[in-house]
């Protein structure tokens, strides 16, 4: 397949979204469940942005975030990584377990990674659900540098396919608006594994 | 009065002296400087990918380090560059995540690097700075007053070559 995902249909699209709805909401209520508390969450925003734009998503290419990263294997190859700005970091851990001060330290590395660990494993879980297939994630790789840096990775991977990337941006939202967190997933198939998503959703490119 | 000029992912740009190109944040791509130090003449791609052999869907040819370098070397010639004076610096390539089963997907950073290296060799252009690998981001300025190449990275200092 060397379909670019520009050409993607409304249909395609809408799964996609239905698919990050479902997979963040599950993630949403693994957060929840693990701090005990209500965790809200925004219809997941799907997005195909040109490559070269997707740095400014996280307020530019020099700016410093955390990105959460995990292989999948299985029936379908490929990665998936969480990328949120450094305060959203620090808020989702706090979130867990509050600390005053917290800083990037080997606690809050740990901790970050378990969490990520958490939401993208529900999220694969559901969409494993969803598609009927074997998806295994791998342990957490986390990096901390700069997005254009960060985000090269799933750049790198969608830049086989073609010139644009797709994105879901979930925003989990706690009581206090100041300590909310903003993540973005991104789905990084390996280019066979795209249409045998795409197939198992019932979808044809 | 030098100008800032900025190169985003899959691209390139040329100038000349007293400009300066930069792009942030590189990770596994590379950055490809090359200069001519009698004309002042650089110029800076950003490629992403080795080959645009293997892909089907390869019109952006600044993605690539074989179509971009060749790309760039015209570009250059048009300024008034001479090939056979170019010498060349490269950063970035660097593998963000490590995994211990270390695939093809993950190492491409360093496929990069080497196609890179193997591309200039045969466009007999040395190079004169190799500033690839590591597991850090990378933001680079390449200035074409002198062809120097400034690095700037997060906790990993910064540094002149």
């Amino acid at each position: 397949m060397n379909k670019n995902i520009a050409e993607f249909n409304d249909i395609v699209i809408d799964v996609l979204r239905e698919v990050g709805n479902i997979g963040a909401g599950n993630a949403a209520t693994a957060l929840a469940k693990m701090i005990n508390k209500k965790v809200d969450m925004n219809v997941p925003k799907v997005n195909v942005m040109d490559l070269p734009d997707v740095p400014d998503l996280l307020g530019g290419a020099e700016k410093e975030v955390c990105g959460i990263f995990f292989k999948l294997d299985g029936d379908i190859e490929g990665s998936i990584m969480f990328v949120l700005n450094t305060q959203s970091a620090l808020n989702l851990v706090n979130l867990l377990m509050p600390r005053e001060d917290a800083t990037f330290d080997e606690f809050t590395v740990s901790a970050l990674q378990e969490i990520g660990n958490i939401l993208s494993g529900s999220y694969i879980s559901s969409l494993s659900g969803l598609t009927n297939l074997n998806i295994q994630i791998s342990v957490p790789s986390l990096a901390i540098d700069m997005a254009g840096a960060i985000l090269s990775v799933p750049a790198i991977q969608f830049g086989l396919m073609g010139d644009t990337i797709l994105i879901i941006e979930n925003q989990f939202i706690e009581e206090d608006v100041a300590k909310s967190v903003q993540g973005y997933f991104f789905l990084i198939p390996e280019i066979d594994s795209y249409e045998k998503l795409l197939n198992s959703l019932g979808v044809t490119l | 009065m030098s100008t800032m000029i900025k190169v985003g992912m899959a691209d390139l740009k040329v100038t000349s002296s007293p400009n300066v190109l930069s792009t942030l944040g590189l990770g596994s791509c590379i950055g490809i400087c090359l200069y001519d130090p009698v004309t002042k003449v650089s110029g800076l791609a950003h490629i992403m990918l080795p080959s645009s052999k293997t892909i089907k869907n390869n019109s952006n040819i600044a993605k690539f380090a074989d179509t971009g370098i060749d790309e760039l070397l015209v570009k250059m010639e048009g300024l008034g560059a001479n090939k056979r004076r170019l010498v060349g610096k490269i950063a970035g390539g660097a593998q963000m995540f490590a995994f211990s089963s270390g695939n093809d997907t993950m190492r491409i950073g360093e496929r990069n690097a080497e196609a890179v290296r193997e591309i200039l060799r045969e466009n007999r252009i040395p190079i004169q700075a190799d500033e690839t690998g590591g597991n850090y981001g990378r933001t680079i300025e390449f200035y074409a007053d002198s062809g120097r190449l400034l690095i700037k990275t997060i906790g990993h200092g910064t540094k002149e070559v």
